[in-house]
């Protein structure tokens, strides 16, 4: 088979599976104001991480999903993706008994440097 | 050699090719090829973020990244980055039903759309150097914070120039229906450097 017809062999089934690109975006900017308008709300710490890493994860999994076609994909190329995040998750369960060990030293912020939300913003 | 011979051992050899072909990409084994350095790409950027977390968490000094980070400015970006996803999709649609305009101009958004989120970062990270005193060097948060997206930005600029070989390419004519794989391989990295972006906005600005 030579590269040529490679790639068009590949590039053939997913024409066949046409995704509504348009509907994906639609739900990612959904998505995107909804994180920050739990991100404007003054909602308990816990509530408000779990709900912006739930969101961005729902982001992320689209953008997988059907940007980067592993919902059409054969099922084994779902281990190499998912292979990262086992081994992250190992990293850090393995690393964080030394972690929580260590006083990281934080230098204090120079006074006056710290300003409000509403003057942090370059455009604002 | 008999010609009945001949068709035999052409049939035996194609049989051999065929069994050689990546079972997780059949017909494109770029596809695989960028699957894997995704991957490992995947373990450096999450890596990077477990770490932060990880120095975040044991850090009771660490401050509030809202009273340094633009958020407006950061939610445009993410915004830029998903609507370059959609263009580079929409130009791997152009390429395999043979549509070269439509290929040409939605890689060519793609691309403004990259080069847009680099200026926007470049304009962010001057104000908060110049303006905010921030630097590498001064603490953790500092550190952590130009790390995450000074390495995401430099993926923004590869894929920025990755697209626009694809494009000179396609202006020239070597881009073709027949290689639309190569289009698809790079819309593979470009999606990858927006999923990770919107996994930065997230836990670096909005956490």
């Amino acid at each position: 088979m030579t590269t040529e017809t490679a790639t068009n062999a590949s590039a053939a089934p997913h024409a066949d599976h046409e995704t509504n690109y348009i509907a994906i975006f639609v739900y990612l900017t959904i998505l995107t104001g909804a994180e920050l308008l739990v991100y404007s709300m003054n909602l308990p710490t816990v509530i408000k991480i779990g709900l912006l890493v739930a969101l961005a994860l729902a982001k992320a999994t689209m953008v997988a999903m059907y940007f980067m076609h592993l919902a059409m994909e054969r099922r084994g190329l779902w281990i190499v993706a998912a292979t990262p995040l086992f081994l992250v998750a190992f990293c850090y369960l393995m690393l964080r008994p030394d972690l929580s060990k260590r006083a990281w030293a934080h230098t204090a912020r120079v006074p006056g440097a710290v300003t409000t939300d509403a003057s942090a913003a370059p455009n604002s | 050699m008999s010609e009945a011979a001949a068709v035999d051992t052409h049939a035996h050899g194609a049989e051999f090719v065929d069994q050689l072909e990546p079972s997780l990409t059949p017909g494109n084994s770029g596809k695989l090829g960028m699957w894997v350095f995704l991957a490992g790409d995947a373990m450096t950027f999450g890596v990077a973020i477990a770490a932060y977390g990880a120095l975040r968490y044991h850090n009771v000094n660490w401050p509030n990244p809202s009273d340094y980070l633009g958020i407006t400015t950061t939610a445009v970006m993410t915004f830029i980055l998903i609507c370059s996803s959609v263009t580079m999709v929409e130009a791997l649609s152009g390429i395999q039903h043979g549509n070269q305009s439509k290929f040409r101009t939605f890689m060519f958004l793609t691309i403004v759309g990259g080069i847009a989120f680099l200026s926007m970062q470049a304009f962010e990270w001057h104000h908060l150097i110049g303006e905010r005193g921030m630097s590498i060097k001064r603490d953790l948060f500092d550190a952590t914070f130009f790390v995450l997206t000074g390495f995401h930005g430099c993926h923004v600029f590869g894929g920025v120039v990755y697209n626009s070989v694809l494009l000179i390419r396609g202006f020239t004519g070597k881009i073709t229906q027949a290689k639309a794989g190569l289009v698809e391989i790079a819309g593979l990295y470009w999606h990858f450097v927006d999923l990770v972006w919107i996994l930065i906005f997230t836990f670096v600005y909005l956490i």
